[in-house]
């Protein structure tokens, strides 16, 4: 089922006098259980193309559809409503708040969800998302008091507390060494094949694109390649320009 | 559910940083237990103030007999003889607003201790409820005059400062006789000092004597003996060994002897009084105590609607306005103190807050990526503000309060506490804080989570 469908996207950032566009007309297609990585040298876009398709940016002109809805014309506050039922982020500097525990952390989007869970069904939800990266003992630490990988698997539970079918990660492993780094890693691949979920990756490192199933290339604003990755199981359907 | 959890999300907020938290509501601290402690202390000042207005007779009234006329010539206010002792006692049983009244017969004569004589201001015929009414209670020496000597007539009296220096030249008078118009008063009481009232007229050149003593004793003024309009009160009888100034004039009829006197009784209808004074409950309460006295009065007086009073009621209207004056100047000021120390510390609120979207534009950047919408963002800072304006209110309030108690404990000044004051600070303090919480909010609420995600 195709989940995401961009046409001819653009982006154009105005600098006083000067317009430089930054996307130049993407269109590409991301079915639903897909493990993809957006690649591509610095200032090729690949961080734009993820604003956009975070619903947290809005394309100068094109089209892009979320599961059947036009999302370039929703408002500030529907395109907030759009990321806390169907999208979910992971940052390369995890984003955790200070002082405030880990399963707090988790439930935090839970505060803006349309659910209106109460205070134990909050508690319980986060909980099970905590155990399910594996950190169910855990629940009460700090950030400080969490390594690297795991302040990462937090705020991957945390991406996931609303159940969304997508999930953005931003350079997720670009603060980690290399062991925690594949193991956050082979967890994106275990939630993408055990749950399902369709996970977008922006990274600058072929090795960590080589953990995906399908690899789009940006270059200038346009896409250069999408291929899926050496060793993955072909499961692309891109229609590459 | 949604209040609660953002109320709830404020305090986790605040917790992560209690230092700077604290330190902010410092200000609305101190505002609010400044306000506190101004407004407890004041009130007790103000109420102080308003006793010493008080005690200089501000709540009292006189009501004086009417004016009598004869032939077109009018003989000037009091000039009438139908105010009685009675009217004083309806008056105190009548009017809720009036809470002392008593009659008061007044003369001029001179006085005489051993080889010393002194003319005094007045001679007040009264009742002991006088000194009440004159907030005069506490005798220098001695004790004041009882009921029972107003209804025998007893000769006894107290006498002013000015008379103890004058006659007795500072010795105790208490005990000792003096003349008044040869007939022998025993002091009693000595007063104490009140010194000059408002027009500079000494108070303390005074005797006070139960009223019937002086009635009947001293000025002898009844019908039969009196014409108002001509009556001086003043001895014209001194004990004098020639008559130096024969400008008596001598009686039309030839003098009576006492078979006649018997035969011919003048009759004497009531005792007639100079004038009543009455206090009221309070300065507030002084037009309603003229409109029950006038009402009273006019039924005993059986005045028919359409008739003039036959009587005047003065206030002291213009202790009264410096009364009212004073009053509201000391709240003004009060409240202008209160104000600025709010509107400074709802500044330092406002500061911090800003200082706190800034450090805090990651997590806002977060919360927005994850869902939250400008109004929600908006909302948490607004209540994160009110939380700590309100806070510190609460701790503004337990300090003042503990402040205005420690000043009476320590410096024994009059402190009230006032309910009031404790409710428009937690409503102030709230208000302060959506105020001056507003604009950080709102920045933060209309903050790009792009650009806030990126901010370092």
């Amino acid at each position: 089922m195709e989940l995401i469908k961009l046409r001819s996207i653009e982006k154009t950032y105005q600098m006083g006098d000067i317009s430089v566009p930054v996307l130049r007309g993407i269109s590409l297609s991301i079915q639903q259980g897909e493990l993809l990585a957006l690649t591509g040298s610095s200032g090729s876009g690949k961080s734009t193309l993820m604003n956009i398709l975070g619903c947290l940016d809005r394309p100068t002109a094109g089209e892009y559809w979320l599961e059947g809805q036009e999302t370039s014309t929703l408002s500030t506050d529907e395109r907030a409503l759009l990321r806390n039922r169907k999208l979910g982020f992971v940052f390369q500097s995890f984003n955790l708040l200070a002082r405030t525990s880990a399963i707090d952390n988790v439930a935090m989007p839970l505060a803006y969800s349309a659910e209106n869970l109460n205070d134990r069904e909050a508690r319980e939800r986060a909980a099970e998302m905590l155990a399910r990266v594996g950190l169910a003992d855990r629940m009460d630490h700090y950030p400080s008091q969490l390594s690297g990988g795991q302040q990462q698997r937090v705020a991957i539970a945390r991406a996931l507390i609303n159940r969304p079918p997508v999930l953005f990660a931003d350079e997720p492993t670009g603060n980690l060494d290399s062991k925690t780094s594949e193991e956050v890693l082979q967890m994106f691949t275990r939630l993408n094949t055990e749950d399902g979920i369709t996970i977008i990756m922006v990274t600058h490192d072929p090795q960590v694109a080589g953990h995906a199933k399908r690899v789009i290339r940006l270059h200038d604003g346009l896409i250069l390649a999408d291929a899926p990755a050496a060793g993955s199981s072909p499961k692309t359907s891109g229609d590459a320009s | 559910m949604r209040v609660y959890a953002t109320a709830r999300t404020a305090f986790k907020a605040l917790r992560r940083n209690p230092m700077r938290a604290m330190l902010t509501t410092l200000g609305i601290v101190i505002g609010v237990g400044a306000v506190i402690a101004m407004m407890e202390i004041g009130a007790g000042a103000s109420a102080a103030l308003k006793k010493t207005i008080a005690s200089m007779g501000a709540n009292v009234l006189v009501i004086q007999p009417g004016t009598a006329a004869s032939g077109g010539i009018s003989f000037g206010a009091g000039s009438t003889t139908n105010l009685t002792p009675e009217d004083g006692q309806a008056i105190l049983r009548e009017c809720p607003a009036i809470h002392n009244a008593t009659p008061m017969v007044r003369a001029r004569t001179q006085v005489v201790y051993g080889n010393r004589n002194w003319v005094p201001n007045a001679i007040y015929g009264t009742t002991p409820a006088y000194l009440e009414v004159q907030n005069w209670s506490l005798l220098a020496e001695g004790e004041p005059f009882s009921e029972r000597d107003v209804l025998n007539g007893n000769r006894v009296c107290l006498l002013g400062q000015t008379l103890v220096r004058e006659l007795f030249e500072g010795a105790s008078p208490v005990g000792k006789n003096i003349r008044i118009k040869n007939i022998a008063f025993r002091v009693i009481g000595v007063l104490s000092s009140k010194g000059a009232n408002m027009m500079g007229m000494d108070q303390d050149d005074v005797i006070l004597a139960p009223w019937t003593t002086v009635k009947y004793r001293v000025t002898g003024a009844s019908l039969s003996t009196s014409n108002q309009s001509t009556d001086s009160t003043a001895s014209t009888a001194v004990n004098t060994l020639s008559n130096l100034y024969p400008a008596i004039q001598g009686t039309l009829y030839p003098a009576q002897n006492s078979v006649q006197q018997t035969d011919n009784p003048m009759p004497v209808r009531f005792a007639n009084i100079d004038y009543i004074m009455a206090a009221a409950n309070n300065s507030g309460e002084i037009s309603m105590a003229i409109e029950q006295i006038t009402g009273v009065l006019r039924e005993r007086h059986r005045i028919r609607p359409d008739d003039p009073d036959d009587f005047n009621i003065r206030d002291m209207s213009e202790l009264t306005k410096t009364l009212s004056t004073t009053t509201a100047l000391m709240t003004n000021l009060l409240l202008a103190v209160a104000m600025i120390s709010l509107v400074v510390g709802g500044v330092g609120i406002m500061n911090i807050m800003l200082v706190s979207v800034t450090e805090r534009t990651r997590e806002i950047g977060l919360r927005m990526a994850v869902g939250a919408r400008g109004s929600d963002i908006l909302r948490q800072f607004l209540v994160e503000a009110v939380v700590l304006c309100l806070t510190g209110g609460a701790m503004g309030i337990v300090l003042g309060h503990g402040g205005s108690l420690l000043v009476r404990l320590l410096l024994h000044w009059p402190v009230e506490t006032s309910p009031t004051a404790i409710i428009a600070a937690v409503l102030v303090s709230a208000g302060v804080g959506i105020i001056f919480g507003f604009y950080p909010a709102w920045k933060a609420s209309r903050l790009d989570p792009i650009e806030a995600l990126r901010y370092e």
